[in-house]
């Protein structure tokens, strides 16, 4: 490059040297380029594209037909949509919470009890979470099975002098397993990530709390929870940004039944655009879970500048 | 849960404050209660999964006539997963053709990516990673229908590109943004010296950047693996007939193939994708485990 020698100094002319190869827009073009360009042309475009769809009608097969803003009315007018937007927001925040909160206590019980020899316990604690959702949730509907298999929980409530519930024959029950298997399936994860959070506390700083004469419990609460608040926030972001997408789980467990009650809106979405060869709707109810995850992100950054003191 | 109860076992915090002689006994039955939560987990997080491995040897007899938690009556009965594997083999090998390209293109462009947003000195760097943050919010199901017209019209329907394709953009957002914040943390001076001994950027990268970023490139590689072989939204809307169906499609679609549940080889093709992962994680879990406390997902 040649800034180097119009500098008098040698050092400045170093430092201009360096910032203009460090801002050299050919290398920036090269190593950002094709990220930008996959990640525009398949993510960016195709949501303005959504967007558009909005205004139509039809699907690729069938073609499209203009339809104003016919799919908007229809959407305040759609009986099904309210269940299935509470059911989103029902679904991310009992996920959520289970996740954070039984992770939380499992790094907890990591740290105090087990301490650095829990290695195997994490380890094990941690697989569901990299078991292929599908493979978990056919494993579920097995093993609340009803008939004609009896499936182990049946079993054991039969054991017990109760009868067997057929799991997915109501809205509540169906939701119960739902919930029990993903907080089954990723409490290893939020306890792995909350433990290295809990690790990185200073002992001393423990220590000195415990010689002071706190109990357990009051370490807990006025130390261990306050220092480690962003890596629960954390946790909380990361698990609401999946929990109001979640599609897998509820597909393969329970198809939204019975009837539509575990019916979210991204599956709710999926039935209306494949189902029912309905784009623009389909696109439509994409873009209230879009506005919806946006909201909920807005809202979350607001809250957590607060809590960090970061803002 | 039943873990409800878990505060109140860290004993350790009360037995560091008396200096008993006899500690040991009074230990271990402090630490009772604790022993039996830990037991209680265990099961919690195996039983199911043992019992999906002992189903996968019984008969469909035994299935529907014994009781649920019986041991099957032969260990050596592999026809549930020659029934399976029948199938399931296809499926697997789908999904490697599509994950392994996917993944290695997410971290060759987004570590690229990732250095040229935190390292590299430009206008509008900020603006362009906030627009890769807003990838991270946006539900796969905006996309899928411009995306399925497209993959339609190019005629790539019935082939794995498509997967290949969206799994690759679909993986880039949290990439680039968490190689960001990795580079973020090496200290400008490695790139500065670097540049002012003559290398250029794209060396500097190269031969220095990438290396460094050695650990974290697997931890994302690690992350993202998971989350394209779990995928199943973008695979079933992808995938229009069985010879391309990925092991999570297939699966799902393997309880109905047989009319009445056949439940032996269901489970065997399960098993089989469970022992697959386990497979991967009894050689890696360390590194899963190390990447993830390393602080893998910063929200």
């Amino acid at each position: 490059m040649p800034a180097a020698p119009a500098a008098g100094i040698r050092t400045k002319g170093r430092i201009q040297r360096m910032h203009s190869v460090l801002g050299d827009r050919k290398s920036v073009a090269i190593l950002l380029g094709p990220a930008l360009l996959v990640y525009s042309l398949v993510m960016l475009l195709p949501m303005l594209w959504s967007l558009g769809y909005t205004f139509f009608t039809g699907s690729v097969i069938s073609g499209f037909t203009w339809a104003g803003t016919a799919n908007f009315s229809k959407l305040l007018d759609d009986p099904a949509l309210p269940g299935a937007l509470w059911f989103t927001v029902k679904y991310a925040v009992v996920i959520t919470v289970g996740q954070v909160l039984v992770g939380y206590l499992l790094s907890l019980l990591y740290v105090f009890f087990l301490r650095r020899a829990g290695s195997i316990v994490r380890t094990l604690v941690f697989f569901p979470v990299i078991l292929p959702t599908v493979a978990v949730a056919l494993l579920f509907q097995k093993f609340f099975e009803f008939a004609p298999q009896t499936g182990p929980v049946n079993a054991a409530i039969e054991a017990f002098g109760g009868t067997g519930i057929d799991w997915f024959s109501t809205p509540g029950n169906a939701f119960f397993v739902v919930a029990l298997m993903d907080i089954w399936r990723s409490m290893g994860f939020y306890a792995v990530l909350l433990y290295a959070g809990l690790l990185d506390i200073p002992d001393e700083v423990m220590e000195a709390a415990s010689i002071d004469g706190a109990s357990t419990w009051r370490l807990i609460r006025s130390i261990i929870v306050p220092l480690s608040l962003p890596v629960l926030v954390s946790s909380l972001v990361f698990s609401i940004n999946g929990t109001l997408k979640a599609f897998d789980s509820i597909y393969a467990l329970t198809g939204g039944g019975p009837g539509s009650a575990t019916t979210p809106l991204t599956l709710y979405m999926y039935q209306t655009s494949f189902a029912y060869g309905d784009y623009g709707y389909g696109s439509t109810i994409a873009l209230t879970l879009t506005a919806l995850c946006l909201l909920v992100t807005v809202f979350i950054f607001r809250g957590t500048r607060r809590d960090t003191g970061l803002g | 849960m039943t873990l409800t109860t878990e505060p109140t076992t860290p004993a350790p915090a009360v037995t560091k404050r008396r200096p008993a002689r006899n500690r040991n006994v009074g230990r271990t039955l402090r630490r009772l209660p604790g022993h039996a939560l830990v037991g209680l987990l265990l099961l919690v997080v195996a039983y199911p999964l043992i019992w999906l491995f002992l189903g996968s040897f019984k008969t469909q007899d035994e299935f529907l006539n014994k009781p649920t938690t019986s041991l099957p009556e032969s260990f050596t009965n592999f026809a549930n997963y020659t029934q399976a594997w029948s199938s399931v083999a296809t499926y697997l090998q789908n999904s490697l053709l599509t994950v392994l390209p996917s993944l290695a293109l997410i971290i060759v462009l987004g570590t690229a990516a990732g250095f040229a947003l935190e390292v590299l000195v430009w206008k509008g760097r900020q603006t362009t990673l906030m627009l890769f943050l807003a990838g991270i919010m946006i539900p796969g199901q905006m996309i899928l229908l411009p995306l399925f017209t497209v993959y339609f019209q190019l005629h790539l329907t019935g082939t794995l590109w498509p997967l290949i394709i969206t799994y690759t953009a679909t993986g880039l957002p949290l990439t680039v943004f968490m190689m960001a914040t990795y580079f973020r943390a090496i200290p400008k001076t490695v790139f500065e010296a670097a540049t002012m001994d003559g290398a250029s950027v794209i060396r500097s990268f190269w031969s220095i950047g990438f290396p460094m970023m050695r650990n974290s490139v697997l931890t994302i590689a690690l992350v993202q693996f998971f989350f394209l072989w779990n995928d199943l939204l973008i695979a079933l809307t992808f995938t229009t007939d069985d010879a391309q169906r990925t092991v999570q499609v297939g699966l799902l679609n393997f309880t109905g193939q047989f009319g009445v549940v056949e439940y032996g080889p269901t489970f065997a093709a399960i098993c089989i994708n469970v022992l697959l992962i386990l497979a991967i994680y009894i050689f890696l879990n360390q590194r899963v485990m190390r990447g993830l406390a390393a602080g893998a997902v910063k929200g």
